[in-house]
């Protein structure tokens, strides 16, 4: 029976000859990835009479989320985790400035076509830019894989998104990627597998690529796949942390949704308060005004998301009275923009550079808005008090539209300014 | 517990972790028994005062998206909800309710009839919802996840097997 990718890798993980969509499959995943949760998650490893991890080379644990520490408690949440994969043997330790969780892994070599990835962190997806099968978890069950180096998974439905023709000048994968999440809502894709396919994804190159699967979080994507090519291979070859081998769905799979999208509509797309499934033409919202951009986080903060809004801010000034912040999404990311001269742009610019992390994005800290302040992002969410008060609004916009709003002091298109 | 009877609290679709568990609290609330007093905070802030040991939630389709923070369902668990009661739910909420044993039940007739702060009765062995409008079935879980549930949660369950395993 032909297969679709996530019947494929978990009917190979499972040593099944083959799996159908709704059947629970247990599995031992190849990573497991942990964030600053990685403290709490030990509590409750604990709690299950766990002392040594079941393979301390799974474990990726990478501090991103509060970094560095805002604050004793979270100091203190640090210091537990770097006691923790001390004592464990635990290598894969990436700790604060190193990045964020998601780019780190595929930095690293660890994100490898046909191999599982379990992260409990709900944009644990994004490694399947790379060909891997990557969902995210709970803190519960990433605490009983600990123990016992296993998981119970259900074989998901799969969709596969064909996008055909090319995205217009100007126009990026967060558009392409928030006009479907518009189109489909945010339950769209709810406990499925998204396959990416067509002459427009494999045009894109693996940053942009990343942004799709990163996204797919927000349409209710389990997982979400885009078939490895010369690019990934070429990236990956000094990178690969070991051999692997890539998985593909068969020609004639049986898909649960199937849809084509024309990418030369794509036109620049605004993610509008509260909720990322509320998108708009820029053209219906520009002018809206702001009081600050943010541009960073695993899901726009690379280095090309950094040169587009570089060449919008060259030469200019945020608009006064305004603020943006900008925050590299990996150590290795933010050394590229010093030595392009981006991050001297920014600064020339008036904005702000921090340490690369999540940064503002869930409101913990380096730039969360005041009470009835709007803000400009280019993240992936922008629930009402995601940014840390409820009584604040964030559109959500590519990186060029962000650096332009941030000149405009209102939401504007880089060719408005 | 088979058997959960408790008063309505209902809510809209795609009700979201950062309204049912502020994300600013993530890492500076830990102590699960302090996690009830933040209670779908940015929804509804009458919940965490109001709400009664088995009193049941009712959402409409995708509850709990967005973040996977298990907090969204523990702060619930805690403050002794018996059950939610949903048109869908966001994939990985609903596998950390089941690892919680707090009943996850889809079932979107029961949600269409079912009326804010009505007293209802959940059978959760035969799958029946009783509320004033009339009777309504679910399918019981799946029996790979029945045993976690049934442990009282994975911490019991995986607790077991390492003790089990030696």
């Amino acid at each position: 029976m032909p297969l679709t990718f996530a019947e494929k890798i978990l009917a190979k993980k499972a040593r099944l000859p083959e799996t159908v969509p709704g059947q629970i499959v247990e599995i031992t995943p190849d990573v497991i990835l942990s964030h600053d949760n990685t403290a709490p998650i030990y509590g409750l490893f604990q709690r299950m009479g766990g002392e040594k991890v079941y393979n301390p080379d799974m474990h990726a644990v990478v501090l991103d989320h509060a970094t560095p520490a805002p604050s004793t408690k979270h100091a203190e949440n640090h210091r537990i985790i770097r006691d923790f994969v001390k004592e464990q043997g635990i290598t894969d330790f990436y700790d604060i400035g190193r990045g964020i969780c998601h780019q780190v892994l595929v930095e690293s070599g660890l994100a490898l076509p046909g191999e599982v990835i379990l992260g409990s962190d709900s944009h644990t997806p994004h490694a399947g830019v790379m060909g891997a099968f990557a969902a995210g978890i709970g803190r519960t069950e990433m605490a009983s894989i600990w123990a016992i180096g296993q998981i119970w998974l259900r074989v998901p439905e799969s969709m596969r998104i064909t996008v055909s023709g090319s995205l217009p000048a100007g126009v990026t994968s967060k558009d392409l990627a928030l006009y479907i999440i518009g189109d489909q809502k945010a339950d769209g894709a709810l406990y499925m597998s998204v396959e990416w396919h067509g002459e427009a994804i494999r045009a894109l190159p693996l940053s942009q690529r990343a942004t799709l699967t990163n996204l797919m979080a927000e349409m209710g994507a389990k997982n979400s796949f885009i078939p490895p090519d010369q690019l990934t291979f070429n990236y990956l070859k000094d990178r690969a942390r070991r051999d692997f081998e890539a998985i593909y769905p068969d020609e004639n799979a049986r898909y649960t949704v199937e849809m084509e999208y024309d990418a030369g509509i794509i036109e620049p797309m605004i993610a509008c308060p509260h909720t990322v499934d509320n998108v708009k033409p820029l053209s219906e919202v520009r002018g809206t005004p702001i009081d600050q951009a943010f541009l960073g986080t695993c899901t726009n903060g690379r280095l090309d998301d950094l040169a587009a809004a570089a060449e919008v801010l060259e030469g200019r000034k945020i608009a006064s009275g305004k603020r943006m912040i900008v925050i590299p999404a990996s150590y290795e990311i933010y050394l590229a923009a010093l030595q392009t001269g981006y991050l001297e742009t920014f600064l020339k610019a008036g904005a702000v550079v921090e340490s690369p992390g999540c940064g503002p994005c869930m409101g913990n800290h380096m730039g969360v808005p005041a009470v009835g302040e709007v803000t400009i992002s280019t993240a992936n969410r922008n629930f009402r008090g995601r940014m840390g008060t409820k009584e604040s609004e964030v559109y959500l916009a590519s990186p060029a539209v962000v650096a332009a709003s941030a000149v405009a002091g209102e939401i504007q298109h880089p060719k408005d300014i | 517990m088979v058997n959960i009877q408790g008063r309505v609290w209902k809510y809209g679709d795609s009700i979201n972790t950062d309204v049912i568990f502020p994300g600013k609290y993530t890492y500076t609330v830990s102590d699960p028994k302090e996690m009830p007093q933040h209670a779908l905070e940015d929804l509804d802030p009458k919940f965490a005062g109001g709400v009664q040991p088995q009193d049941v939630i009712v959402g409409g389709r995708n509850w709990g998206c967005g973040s996977s923070r298990e907090q969204a369902v523990v702060c619930l668990s805690e403050a002794k909800v018996g059950a939610i009661i949903a048109r869908s739910f966001a994939r990985i909420y609903y596998r950390n309710c089941l690892n919680n044993a707090l009943p996850a039940i889809v079932c979107p007739e029961a949600v269409d009839a079912i009326q804010e702060g009505e007293m209802i009765n959940v059978n959760l062995e035969e799958g029946v919802i009783t509320c004033a409008a009339g009777e309504f079935n679910f399918p019981p879980l799946p029996e790979a996840v029945m045993e976690i549930f049934n442990a009282g949660g994975l911490i019991e369950y995986t607790k077991k097997r390492l003790e089990a395993e030696g």
